[in-house]
């Protein structure tokens, strides 16, 4: 068993032979930690273009991006994972109907489609003005991504706002269905009694949209700085306080199920939370990472603070909101297999830095998103210097 | 009358005498000729009564059934060790194992499996502090669901269940993602190091199609591992699975309903 990286690093009780090794590690960790992210931050891009929200306009293009970005990593820590990933397409091709994990490719493109075309609808006036300055390649490339429209006239952008209003109302219901679904695939496994909750796409869900609320209020402080916009700030904190509640409440309800039922699972679980997940679970997620956010998203929502402070606070609670998901993705996928099938022991697990699914890949694949970001930014403008509030984008 | 009778006796005799040295002869012969054919001849041993080798693709009007007698079961480990060697299984991972259980005069249990049992239980528990009340042993592999949680989640249906009842993996098809590592309630199944698929027993399909029976069962000192047709009403399973005996399967809740059963299994037993 030496060298072999996912495998248990210690054993309490008795777990079945087959048992010590983790499966699912860090990059399963990572597959619906992203997938949350893309979720929360298409969440508050449709604040504005679905509910029509004008307090959230100054983000709403940006979360967008944010989300295409997130997305377009979203498959990366699946294919690393997988034993032969050259084979990833025959869930597309040849798709087992039974199988929950086969639909995700297919609501992953149908979402990253109606994503991409609603980017391009809402940036195409933007586009066709940059064509018409660029020269060279990227005039090539703002021709294509404009779609060979040069009619900016207002009767087109009028209908482009019709395709943007549908595509923004329909990819609502399915972003929560990519997110859900993520929940679904650990909820459906019968044999994990960690995971077989039909809470799981509930809590998966929830953790995703603050997970993407905060992802946004830290990228809108870095990058706008002092340029801020309060109000959209504030708004932000507000709902990532109130979706916050919904969260931690339904992930501190799971547990408390669990144990009231007290069925023969129980003993197991008991031995999981208080053994191997004693200290990422109880000190950091609940802990550290839930407890200290919620009173600081409290104070900043129930007491009118100076500007600078809303800043700091809103970004220290979003930046340990971040890091409480991604503890609750890792308790949740790792945990579950910590705690053996025969109910009886639980496994210690580390991963190693530098391996196939280590540390260092998924510090990497977490990196990528910001560089997709940063490449987006060239080509959309995240914020556009002429543009007031009273304007549709 | 005595003469009579007598005579009638030696006659009845040399009848039997000739009928010895017949069959004597009749066996020579077909010994001799197995020994001088020797292509094949031996592996139509039909170690499964009613099985010969199966040509088509899948092995018609058979319905297989496997059960462990837990009351019998010594922890020798030939099973594991026929099984290694029959699918050079890696070191680390197990097609099957054996647990052993131990039961103190406290109700406390204690079960350990280490090397999944291959280097058999040789042994006694150090660690345990009060006097045993009871011990046993208990072979674990694959349970052959008849609702098979593996082949369910499957996405590109590398795991499949045949018509004849067998869960297989075909490794040409298979992606590695583990799903079905997480899905299997008995832990039976792995991702092999080296092919980088998901592996596990299979009842050794393989030699059944020969009519052989699975390596564990052919190697196992005290019959503790049966295998059988439950369509014949001769076979031992079929026996066993109708008549009034303690047997029960793993895990019975979580609805997969297991080909794989087991006589005298305790309630300790996860």
């Amino acid at each position: 068993m030496k060298g072999l990286a996912e495998t248990a690093t210690a054993v309490a009780g008795y777990a079945f032979p087959n048992d010590f090794h983790v499966h699912w590690s860090l990059m399963i960790v990572l597959y619906p930690y992203i997938t949350g992210i893309v979720a929360g931050a298409f969440f508050v891009s449709s604040l504005y273009y679905v509910f029509h929200w004008q307090r959230f306009k100054p983000v709403a293009r940006f979360s967008l991006l944010f989300t295409l970005a997130f997305l377009a990593c979203a498959t990366l820590p699946l294919l690393n994972h997988l034993g032969h990933p050259e084979r990833n397409f025959n869930m597309l091709l040849t798709p087992s109907p039974s199988s929950a994990m086969a639909g995700f490719g297919y609501i992953y493109a149908l979402f990253g489609a109606m994503l991409t075309m609603q980017i391009l609808f809402i940036y195409r006036k933007v586009l066709v003005e940059q064509k018409n300055q660029a020269t060279g390649i990227m005039k090539i490339i703002y021709t294509i991504l404009s779609m060979g429209s040069d009619n900016i006239g207002s009767k087109a952008l009028a209908l482009d706002q019709k395709v943007i209003s549908f595509l923004s109302a329909v990819g609502l219901p399915v972003v929560c269905i990519l997110s859900g679904y993520v929940g679904f695939l650990f909820g459906g496994i019968k044999a994990n009694p960690l995971w077989t909750t039909p809470l799981m796409p509930v809590i998966f869900l929830l953790s995703g949209t603050i997970s993407g609320f905060s992802g946004i209020i830290v990228f809108y402080l870095i990058i706008k700085r002092s340029k801020v916009d309060m109000d959209c700030l504030r708004g932000c904190i507000k709902f990532l306080w109130g979706f916050f509640i919904l969260a931690f409440s339904f992930e501190m309800l799971e547990i408390g199920m669990h144990a009231y039922q007290s069925t023969h699972h129980w003993d197991a679980l008991h031995e999981l939370f208080w053994g191997p997940l004693y200290q990422s679970f109880w000190v950091y997620q609940v802990g550290v990472l839930s407890i200290i956010p919620f009173f600081i998203l409290m104070g900043l929502n129930l007491v009118r603070l100076p500007d600078i402070m809303v800043k700091f606070f809103g970004f220290i609670a979003s930046l340990m909101i971040l890091c409480q998901v991604l503890f609750m993705r890792w308790n949740v996928v790792i945990g579950g297999q910590l705690m053996s099938k025969s109910e009886q022991g639980a496994v210690f697990f580390h991963p190693e830095w530098i391996e196939k699914e280590g540390i260092v890949p998924a510090i990497i694949i977490m990196i990528l998103p910001i560089v997709i970001l940063f490449v987006l930014s060239r080509v959309f403008p995240f914020w556009l210097p002429a543009e007031s509030s009273t304007n549709s984008s | 009358m005595d003469e009579l009778k007598l005579s009638e006796i030696k006659k009845e005799i040399n009848k039997d005498r000739r009928a010895f040295i017949k069959n004597v002869l009749n066996g020579t012969i077909a010994g001799s000729l197995l020994m001088v054919i020797p292509a094949g001849a031996m592996e139509f041993s039909e170690q499964i009564p009613g099985m010969k080798e199966e040509t088509g693709l899948f092995i018609e009007k058979k319905k297989f059934a496997y059960v462990v007698d837990i009351t019998r079961c010594i922890g020798c480990g030939s099973c594991c060790v026929a099984d290694k060697s029959e699918f050079k299984v890696p070191d680390g991972h197990y097609r099957t194992w054996v647990e052993r259980y131990i039961i103190d005069d406290h109700d406390n249990v204690y079960v350990d499996a280490p090397n999944g049992g291959l280097d058999g239980y040789t042994e006694p528990r150090e660690d345990v502090p009060n006097p045993v009340r009871d011990t046993f042993f208990v072979p674990k592999l694959c349970n052959m669901c008849e609702k098979p949680s593996c082949a369910q989640v499957c996405p590109v249906g590398a795991t499949f269940k045949t018509k004849d009842g067998f869960i297989l993996v075909d490794h040409k098809r298979c992606v590695g993602c583990s799903y079905c590592v997480q899905a299997c309630p008995y832990s039976a199944r792995f991702i092999h190091p080296e092919t980088k698929t998901a592996d596990k027993c299979t009842w050794c399909y393989h030699r059944i199609r020969k009519g052989l029976l699975p390596a564990c069962v052919s190697v196992c000192p005290v019959h503790a591992r049966k295998f059988g047709d439950l369509n014949d009403k001769k076979s031992e399973v079929y026996k066993l699975l109708r008549e009034p005996h303690v047997i029960s399967v793993l895990k019975p809740y979580m609805g997969n309903k297991p080909a794989l059963h087991y006589l005298g299994l305790r309630r300790e037993v996860v």
